[in-house]
């Protein structure tokens, strides 16, 4: 990040759009589809909350074509909070997004949940005002996202199955492929670069600092406090969580359970009180039952 | 003479870079969670953040009390963006199903939440601020401001007229995030202020 030492106020800048990514930091992002539930979800202590019209565990189950949201229900999940709000775009789909820049989103997730828009290309994001956060299943990915502009990314995992295993595997392919070019020496950058489709000065960023240069959460299939623990014990910086919440028998509780798990993740005398009496988690998915089309991870290259 | 060892607020937000800021300085640093956490702190920095969330956290682990009770043995305190939030009396602009947001109800200051708008709006500038001789890269992400300020506290910067510095005693509030740019100036401002609170305490 670059200081500005000169010069009037600049809105949009890197700086501002991934120092707003660091503030969310430590906290829960949570899905919600009504402004009662984006309500719930503020008061359970989320960090921001994302607006969608149906959650991907519905959109599993419904099929069809999944588009960003209405504006309508969108400005009310704004009008309703004051924590940050998030809302989706499809992959590539520029009018969407600036949509959602018009609408005053405080972040844009361009995100494979909802129905890809261009199977080719993502969203040039230099050009907005409004940050985006871009989901990733390894470093390569990662890293092209950020190279179009994306100011935060989280891990794919497989949305709407209340089942972390995709999101772990994620998780551990970025952290362990960042740990990987720490280890090799200068000269072998540019073919690490090559091999990963990454772009070469953050290949060089990540053998410099050992990390992303941007905010990296976790997201995709985490259902239960100790999920979202796994998660900061693996080194990710916070977590999204979708149908997890609202899927389940006591949102209030379980949300606000969620919540502490992540401030406390290596606290395990902490978490075991935290995910005493919860209620019923949302009814998790099998990964391997699922066939190859109804993988929503697979989207985004 | 020993080094005073700071604290920063890690319920959740940018609790990393003040630490690392804090490090490069040579300043010990722990990070606080829980109120047996405090112990031993001459200082604490509460970071950005969402106050939201925060303040539920700070309800949640019995926080209050403790660091009301840390700032009266003689700590001193940095609110940066949500922590000045959460370290002043009166506090504007909090969801209404709230009623009034909590706060450490520390330092006479009316904060104004989310001032300048939404993220979109979201800005850098030089600030000049009181006591430094070039200007502060300062950034702004959906900032408070300071409404008013009480008397005995000291304005130290102000963007168009309103204020986004002040300090009152041991206490320094800021709308921006110093520890988001590469610039030390302001948290070797506030290791000044608590190496002065020691000295005191040791007179």
């Amino acid at each position: 990040m670059t200081d500005s030492q000169t010069g009037t106020p600049q809105t949009g800048t890197p700086q501002i759009k991934q120092g707003f990514a660091e503030m969310f930091k430590g906290g829960v992002i949570m899905d919600v589809v009504t402004a009662d539930q984006a309500r719930i979800a503020e008061a359970a202590g989320a960090t921001a909350v994302m607006a969608l019209e149906r959650v991907p565990a519905d959109i599993r189950k419904d099929g069809g074509v999944a588009r960003m949201s209405d504006p309508s229900m969108i400005k009310e999940i704004i009008g309703a909070v004051t924590i940050p709000v998030m809302a989706k775009a499809r992959i590539g789909h520029i009018v969407e997004a600036q949509i959602l820049q018009a609408l005053g989103v405080d972040f844009i997730d361009e995100s494979e949940v909802l129905t890809p828009a261009d199977d080719q290309f993502h969203i040039l994001k230099h050009g907005f005002k409004v940050p985006f956060v871009c989901g990733a299943k390894n470093l390569g990915e990662a890293l092209r996202r950020i190279g179009e502009g994306a100011s935060m990314i989280r891990t794919k995992g497989e949305a709407g199955t209340g089942n972390v295993i995709e999101a772990v595997r994620h998780a551990r392919t970025i952290l362990g492929e960042i740990r990987a070019i720490q280890t090799r020496p200068p000269e072998e950058l540019m073919t690490v670069a090559r091999d990963l489709q990454a772009p070469y000065d953050l290949i060089q960023y990540v053998h410099a600092h050992g990390k992303l240069p941007v905010v990296n959460f976790a997201a995709g299939g985490i259902a239960t406090p100790a999920d979202a623990a796994l998660m900061m014990h693996l080194g990710l910086d916070g977590v999204f969580v979708g149908s997890g919440i609202f899927k389940s028998d006591n949102p209030e509780r379980r949300a606000h359970a969620i919540v502490k798990a992540v401030t406390h993740f290596d606290n395990p005398d902490m978490l075991a009180e935290i995910s005493e009496n919860l209620g019923a988690p949302m009814t998790g998915i099998n990964i391997d039952d699922l066939i190859p089309a109804e993988r929503l991870a697979s989207r985004g290259w | 003479m020993t080094q005073p060892t700071l604290g920063v607020l890690a319920l959740q937000g940018a609790f990393r870079e003040h630490r690392h800021r804090l490090q490069t300085l040579g300043a010990p640093v722990k990070e606080v969670r829980l109120p047996a956490d405090l112990r031993g702190l001459s200082g604490l920095i509460i970071p950005g953040g969402e106050s939201t969330t925060m303040a539920r956290l700070m309800t949640d682990y019995v926080l209050w009390q403790p660091v009301r009770d840390f700032y009266a043995r003689g700590g001193a305190l940095w609110g940066t963006c949500a922590g000045a939030i959460l370290l002043a009396r009166d506090v504007q602009g909090a969801p209404p199903q709230f009623g009034v947001q909590d706060s450490l109800n520390l330092m006479d200051i009316r904060v104004r939440r989310n001032a300048f708008g939404r993220q979109v709006d979201s800005f850098t500038t030089p600030l000049a601020v009181a006591g430094l001789q070039q200007p502060f890269p300062a950034v702004f992400i959906r900032a408070p401001v300071i409404e008013r300020v009480g008397e005995g506290v000291e304005i130290l910067a102000e963007h168009d007229g309103q204020v986004v510095l002040a300090r009152q005693g041991r206490l320094l509030a800021s709308s921006f995030h110093p520890e988001l740019t590469l610039d030390p100036r302001l948290h070797e401002l506030f290791l000044g202020l608590v190496n002065e609170t020691v000295l005191e305490s040791v007179r």
